[in-house]
């Protein structure tokens, strides 16, 4: 059981219900994208999965690879291989990105085992190549101070270094102008394959033009109301929202 | 067959440990002008000096304690159960051959004879009132540099030692100044000849073994002319039941051109009062640096501070207090601009965890006549928990118009999103805890030197390991 599987997912925030009853599976080596309008819950959905302490979760099950992902304490969860791309990036001021990244390597390591400093580097190096980032980079404190464009940037470039099993890319084209949505694209395309389960997060279609997606959900108001092939996001382009909101209001009904 | 693990007093801090040592020398318990015939009869005081120290028994005794302004907590000590010197004699080893083997151990352990092979031109060890080993790099010493205790300083450099003693911290400077004057013992006493600059540090490490013990060093540094200095100091004592009493009393002078630089960093136990008066002379185009990094004890109050006597003579503190749970780190600078042109500058990070409280203190004068003076000053704090506490109480007197001054000042708190985004990257809440505070530090600390920044940073996540949970 390779995948990342959500079944009948229920979380409060402050005791509201954001999230009403969601399933949905992700195998590894394939993309899955969910679509849907602002206030829908999908960040709400990405910070729950990576154990946010203010979500509450009232129902419902999250299995990683057959194990309760929800017992799991955040850093466990990461350290079994689970990563989230950040909409919002929190600046860590004074902490270099180079100081960041080897701290986050070495949790993965066995007990007493130490990081190879050269290969590290060498690694990093490779990785920041790949996303158009300047090495100069490494020295610079963890999204302070960052462009848009970088804070993503740096999101993917962790995201590399880490090699997670499942990552969960939360709007991370929001705020990236068509050159460094294109980069960040290409980062997470040469991510792709049979080891890694993607949840793709994106409010547009935009996005899907370059991080073509296996399957497309949408989701309305806290659940999944459709779901298809890479099709279903241009579908939704063309129709809008609005013809979402009208499938959950039948679906609620029914 | 578990005597020998027995007579060792183990914690998680590695300084916090205590051998029995059976002391030649014992003041006895508490504090009356016996106490100071006792003290200056062993060290064979010079006359002058055992009326300095009765006149600072005097003054002390006259002296109120600050509380009026200072913590309240003060009252707690206990000056008639204070032991206050205990030693083996007063003439300390040229070689950790000759160290008496109980003394010798804790160095050892404390890692101090390696980090003398590794890095340092010069050390001096000392064990409750005075030092036990001093040794100088010859290389060092053949450039005509002094560095030996402060009790054979006087003895042997009258001639510098007299000029300079109590000049720039007077007796009755505060309350416990004046005790230091009167019971003092240990600390270094530094020369440097005109033009001489001394490349790697030289160190002294204070280690407190007794009970109920005072340690009251006194340090004074001259810098001749155009010479250069970095001087390192560390502390440490075991964790006893008991308050443990620090009162020391640092003179510096950096006379024509001369640079010093003084970097201590203090791991006491919480049971320690530490209260200490610095203070630097800087002569014309002179420069003195303080770097102060004050972790654990009960309390400490310590403002370091340089008097710029001559023209463009600048003064520096770059300070770090960590207080943990139930301590208080008082800690600040003190800048006396007294000529034209002269510049200060002022970084003060302090970090409070649990019910810890830090207070930053600082003191500016720049008077009317002046022209040209700068200061700087910029103190910020990070509060971790919801019970810490922080606050800062700036004095700055800057008159006349050709003088500038620049204040800033910033609390922050560690936020829940950035240790949540650090733990979805794989660390524990402990360990990115204490990565938030290395950051916060970290622009000062890279000013350190190498072996004392890596030090800092180990001591660090060792206080926020028992911080969250």
């Amino acid at each position: 059981m390779k995948e990342l599987s959500i079944d009948n997912l229920q979380v409060n925030i402050a005791g509201q219900r954001i999230v009403r009853g969601l399933s949905l599976k992700v195998p590894r080596g394939e993309v899955h994208a969910i679509m849907g309008p602002n206030g829908s819950g999908k960040s709400t959905l990405a910070k729950v999965l990576a154990g946010h302490p203010d979500y509450e979760v009232t129902g419902g099950k999250v299995l990683m690879d057959g194990e309760n992902l929800l017992e799991l304490e955040p850093d466990e969860r990461a350290r079994r291989g689970l990563f989230l791309a950040f909409q919002y990036p929190s600046e860590i001021p004074g902490v270099t990105i180079a100081n960041f990244l080897r701290a986050a390597v070495q949790a993965r390591m066995p007990e007493g085992e130490e990081l190879e400093a050269t290969d590290y580097y060498a690694r990093l190096y490779e990785k920041m190549e790949l996303l158009g980032m300047d090495r100069s980079f490494t020295s610079r404190s963890v999204n302070e101070g960052f462009s848009g464009g970088e804070k993503k940037r740096n999101e993917i470039l962790q995201m590399a270094m880490l090699e997670p099993k499942y990552a969960i890319l939360d709007e991370t084209d929001s705020g990236l102008d068509i050159d460094a949505l294109k980069t960040v694209a290409h980062g997470v395309n040469s991510l792709r394959g049979p080891n890694l389960g993607i949840l793709l997060i994106t409010h547009y279609q935009r996005l899907l033009n370059y991080i073509v997606p296996d399957y497309v959900h949408v989701m309305v108001a806290g659940r999944i109301v459709r779901s298809g092939r890479r099709e279903l996001a241009l579908e939704l382009e063309e129709r809008g929202y609005d013809w979402a909101r009208q499938e959950e209001r039948e679906m609620a009904a029914s | 067959m578990s005597t020998e693990t027995k007579a060792v007093d183990i914690d998680r801090n590695k300084g916090d440990f205590s051998y029995d040592v059976a002391h030649t020398y014992d003041a006895g318990i508490g504090l009356t002008e016996n106490t100071i015939h006792y003290i200056s009869d062993v060290k064979e005081d010079p006359d002058w000096v055992r009326e300095f120290r009765l006149k600072g028994l005097k003054t002390f005794l006259e002296k109120p304690m600050p509380t009026h302004w200072a913590s309240k907590d003060l009252e707690a000590i206990n000056f008639d159960k204070i032991r206050y010197y205990l030693s083996g004699g007063v003439q300390p080893k040229r070689s950790w051959e000759d160290v008496p083997e109980d003394v010798k151990r804790t160095f050892e352990r404390l890692g101090i004879p390696e980090q003398e092979r590794k890095f340092l031109a010069g050390v001096e060890a000392q064990f409750d009132s005075e030092a036990v080993y001093s040794n100088i790099k010859k290389a060092v010493g053949e450039q005509g540099v002094i560095f030996v205790g402060s009790t054979e300083g006087l003895k042997n450099h009258p001639e510098i030692f007299r000029k300079w003693f109590g000049k720039v911290i007077p007796i009755g400077d505060n309350k416990f100044s004046a005790l230091n004057s009167a019971v003092f013992s240990g600390g270094s006493f530094i020369y440097v000849p005109p033009g001489v600059k001394v490349k790697h540090p030289l160190q002294a490490y204070f280690r407190i073994n007794a009970e109920n013990f005072g340690q009251f060093e006194r340090t004074l540094i001259i810098c001749d002319e155009g010479s250069e200095l970095t001087y390192m100091e560390g502390c440490t004592a075991p964790k006893f039941n008991t308050a443990t009493l620090h009162s020391a009393v640092v003179e510096l002078v950096a006379l024509k051109g001369a640079k010093i630089q003084y970097i201590t960093v203090q791991n006491w136990s919480a049971n320690v009062f530490n209260l200490v008066t610095k203070r630097g002379l800087a002569h014309e185009d002179a420069e003195v640096k303080w770097i102060d990094c004050n972790i654990g004890s009960r309390l400490t109050m310590k403002y370091p501070g340089v008097i710029m006597k001559g023209r463009k003579a600048r003064g520096e503190v770059l300070s770090i207090a960590l207080a943990n749970d139930g301590q208080h780190q008082d800690t600040g600078a003190k800048m006396v601009h007294a000529a034209d042109e002269t510049t200060s500058n002022i970084i003060s990070k302090s970090i409070s965890i649990g019910t810890g409280r830090a207070t930053y203190r600082g003191l500016v004068q720049v008077p009317k006549h002046l022209k040209n003076c700068k200061n700087n000053t910029e103190c910020d704090a990070l509060l971790i928990n919801a019970t810490s506490r922080t606050d800062t109480y700036p004095a700055i007197t800057v008159r006349g118009t050709g003088n500038s001054v620049q204040h800033e000042a910033s609390v922050s708190q560690v936020s829940a999103e950035q240790i949540f985004y650090m733990q979805q990257r794989g660390l524990t809440e402990a360990q990115a805890m204490s990565l938030s505070v290395n950051g916060f530090v970290n622009d000062l600390v890279r000013q350190f030197p190498m072996e004392y920044s890596v030090e800092l940073k180990r001591l660090i996540e060792l206080e926020m390991e028992g911080s969250v949970g």
